[in-house]
């Protein structure tokens, strides 16, 4: 059944504010969420006004400076900083997206605090660092590689026409970040047994796959009422994805393989 | 000892989406027209039981809170209806780019909110 409220330990409480440096003009206030686990405290959010005068243009950037400036405690997880290792994927102005493509401008119109928190509905390990070993199992699952049956050729590789090769475009761009799949509702509440939009991309990026010889089994393993039907296309995920890809018309593409192949 | 982990909010930060509230919305209009079903049994009920026990129900039926919820169900039928049918578009794979996506969901509004209007001024003009 799903909660649709926080269960006790996870409240947030307001927590500590950290003024702008003397003198500076352009500032602008970071909510960013915190929660440690080394002390007996409930998740709280610590504001930061921050000199944009001197700070890069996205919210990564804000987050690097606050850890390197004002409070070296805050955890977040980041590595290639231009979009291509979903590391740094959070909830940042009430959506999910990668903290290094979000433009600081672009937030609450330019305005009012840059709210950050961490990818919803997840187990929090530290601020903004969640658990993701869940996701990564159900991405095992999927058994996300290319399965054949065919002997392999001992002089050529496996060929796919040009036209077979542009089906998969728009699916193997995905990095799992999991912004979609944390923006479903429906993930939400049943991520215990739904595989969730990430993952079902991923699995339909095989089934698209004209070399894959494994489509029947690969079917029969999502035909169940949760590990795809979960999805009643309300796509969030898409709205969010910040990479610009559709994991709910892959979703579709699958149901529509699934009809068509009981017809 | 370690504490327990928390759960990182969700529908407390999550901003509301017009794909998200359109769809909570079509769940919601469903649940609200199978709690209308009973009474539209009432109606055929009453319908058949003669002209006393018809007339019974309309003076039930014109008190101004039921005049309300009947409102209330012609949208909930005509918005259940016209976003099932965009449900039907995405079962055959169509609409799912965000552009259609929101030209798809002004739709559904739109047509819901204008078959209802139409709906009123044909019951109380009389008609049909």
């Amino acid at each position: 059944m799903a909660e649709f409220t926080l269960p006790k330990n996870s409240k947030i409480k307001p927590g500590k504010h950290f003024s702008a440096p003397e003198g500076a003009t352009n500032v602008r206030t970071f909510s960013i969420y915190r929660w440690s686990p080394d002390d007996d405290q409930n998740p709280h959010v610590d504001t930061y006004d921050i000199d944009m005068d001197n700070c890069g243009p996205m919210v990564l950037d804000a987050l690097i400076k606050i850890k390197n400036e004002v409070d070296p405690s805050l955890t977040f997880r980041r590595s290639c900083r231009e979009g291509i290792c979903g590391s740094c994927a959070m909830n940042i102005d009430g959506t999910n997206t990668l903290a290094c493509t979000k433009s600081i401008d672009e937030c609450a119109d330019g305005k009012k605090d840059v709210k950050v928190y961490p990818l919803p509905h997840m187990s929090v390990v530290k601020d903004l660092v969640p658990d993701m070993t869940h996701f990564y199992a159900q991405y095992a699952s999927v058994e996300p590689w290319l399965k054949t049956k065919t002997p392999v050729s001992q002089s050529a590789e496996r060929l796919q026409s040009k036209e077979d090769r542009e089906k998969l475009d728009g699916l193997y761009e995905c990095i799992l970040c999991a912004c979609c799949s944390t923006s479903c509702p429906s993930y939400w509440w049943n991520s215990d047994k739904y595989l969730g939009p990430a993952i079902l991309l991923q699995s339909y990026r095989w089934l698209a796959d004209s070399r894959d010889e494994a489509k029947g089994e690969r079917l029969d393993a999502l035909e169940d009422p949760f590990k795809l039907y979960r999805c009643h296309t309300i796509m969030n995920c898409t709205n969010t994805c910040p990479k610009g890809l559709n994991p709910g018309k892959a979703i579709g593409e699958i149901k529509k393989m699934i009809a068509e192949r009981a017809l | 000892m370690q504490k327990e982990r928390p759960l990182s909010p969700h529908l407390q930060v999550y901003k509301p989406q017009m794909t998200s509230m359109l769809s909570i919305v079509h769940r919601g209009t469903g649940v609200f027209l199978a709690l209308g079903t009973p009474l539209l049994v009432y109606w055929l009920v009453q319908l058949a039981a003669g002209p006393t026990a018809y007339q019974q129900m309309q003076d039930c039926f014109s008190h101004w809170i039921v005049q309300i919820l009947l409102l209330g169900w012609t949208f909930a039928l005509f918005y259940h209806l016209s976003n099932g049918i965009r449900h039907l578009f995405w079962d055959v794979g169509k609409g799912f780019e965000m552009s259609a996506l929101h030209k798809s969901g002004y739709a559904v509004i739109a047509s819901a909110i204008l078959l209802t209007v139409i709906t009123v001024f044909i019951a109380y003009s009389g008609g049909a």
